[in-house]
């Protein structure tokens, strides 16, 4: 059965499809992602303050170098298939880093069927987000060399702005500011504020999910411009990322959730920071293609069979 | 007021995507303007449309009121800079304005 999100994503998409006027604020769209980016910190944060912080060191590490890891493993493929060198730099870029939605639906999957996950998976969120972008724009500066353009003068795309773009962009800073928050405060500090960010979590996140389905049905379009190899990228990477998150989960001992949960991460794509980084970083590359890619076609994929499946190959490894 | 208090200015407007704002703000301020403007806007081209549904998609309409020989440098070099990978759209008009000292 559907996750009742997830219908309101699909209600989303079918709105946009039959070219209805339906659209959602932009104070409203703003506040529903500060919310879901706080709530999922917090959450994070509480059971970050029963633990011992250092043994969470290498799962930190692990979801540091996953992130890196896989815009380096995409590069030649997405090379193979014809892509231009900016696009399968910033195309790697958009899988390496996490969409934090995908991750909200996979814990909300999780806890309906009665899966047990580690509560601090917040934290590996917000460690994934920046260094598959880092990793995309390494491997986009080292071909640009290659080539040795003469290019005229670029814009200012230092690695001190784009850094602070990134570490200090809204969905960093809001996912460990929550995270802090919760960490510092415990379930006593919370307690107050319960109703307002643990409670409705999950009617938000069907709000939310229904702005992300006009978006995304808007983008359906594009798939058919982009033609086949967006549909091979968008559909082929995920699962075989996902094998690869799992993979580095269960060598890390991580129980069943939070397996599925790494699987899910590495599976998703980012569609918020890693857009907007790397227009700035590479400009030269298509951003229609790895936004088509990672909202039209993965996250769909994601939301409606990825998770699922995740979770059946998390039961299966562990 | 007499029309004497009314100066000659020139304002160069640029409409570009949002991902550039606060590099093209810091450019023109190095270059020497004083102040901008930017609203979020919407819209098309021969290019395509950019309706700014999308947090990552937005388009920026950015306003420099200064003098013409500072508006063309700055105009250039947008052309120079961004123009080639970034959407940008860019005119030049000129205005009055009350109290010159600000532009």
């Amino acid at each position: 059965m559907i996750d009742v999100v997830v219908l309101f994503f699909i209600l989303g998409v079918f709105a946009r499809l039959v070219g209805s006027d339906l659209r959602l604020p932009e104070a409203l769209y703003e506040t529903l992602s500060i919310y879901l980016l706080l709530a999922i910190g917090l959450k994070g944060g509480l059971e970050l303050s029963r633990q011992p912080l250092l043994e969470l060191a290498p799962q930190a590490l692990a979801a540091l170098a996953l992130g890196f890891t896989i815009p380096l493993l995409l590069y030649p493929i997405l090379r193979l298939l014809r892509l231009e060198t900016a696009d399968a730099a910033a195309l790697g870029a958009h899988y390496g880093s996490v969409s934090v939605v995908t991750f909200a639906v996979a814990i909300t999957a999780l806890g309906k069927a009665g899966i047990p996950y580690e509560s601090h998976a917040a934290l590996w969120v917000a460690l994934m987000e920046a260094p598959g972008i880092v990793a995309g724009i390494l491997l986009a500066r080292r071909a640009e060399r290659s080539i040795s353009t003469t290019d005229n003068k670029s814009p200012r795309t230092g690695w001190w702005s784009l850094s602070h773009e990134v570490l200090f962009g809204k969905s960093v800073l809001l996912l460990i500011g929550g995270l802090v928050i919760g960490a510092i405060a415990g379930d006593k500090g919370i307690a107050p504020i319960q109703s307002v960010f643990i409670d409705p979590f999950k009617g938000v996140l069907a709000l939310f999910l229904l702005e992300l389905g006009l978006v995304a049905g808007a983008r359906l379009a594009e798939v058919r411009r982009f033609g086949l190899t967006v549909i091979v990228i968008g559909l082929g990477a995920p699962p075989v990322l996902a094998c690869l998150g799992a993979f580095t989960g269960v060598m890390l001992g991580l129980s069943t959730g939070g397996v599925a949960i790494f699987a899910t991460l590495a599976a998703s794509a980012s569609y918020i920071a890693a857009p907007t980084a790397m227009r700035i970083a590479v400009p030269q590359a298509n951003a229609a293609l790895s936004i088509t890619a990672a909202l039209a076609v993965t996250f769909p994929f994601n939301l409606l069979f990825g998770i699922p499946l995740y979770i059946a190959l998390a039961k299966a490894v562990t | 007021m007499t029309p004497e208090t009314r100066h000659p200015k020139t304002m160069l407007v640029i409409i570009a995507e949002a991902v550039i704002e606060k590099s093209l703000i810091q450019d023109a301020l190095e270059l020497g303007t004083h102040g901008w403007t930017v609203s979020e806007v919407h819209g098309g081209s021969l290019q395509g449309v950019r309706d700014g549904d999308w947090e990552a998609d937005r388009t920026i309409e950015l306003k420099l009121i200064c003098d013409t020989t500072v508006a063309d440098t700055i105009a250039d070099h947008v052309l120079e800079t961004y123009a080639p990978h970034y959407s940008v759209a860019m005119y030049l008009s000129d205005v009055r304005v009350l109290r010159p000292e600000r532009f």
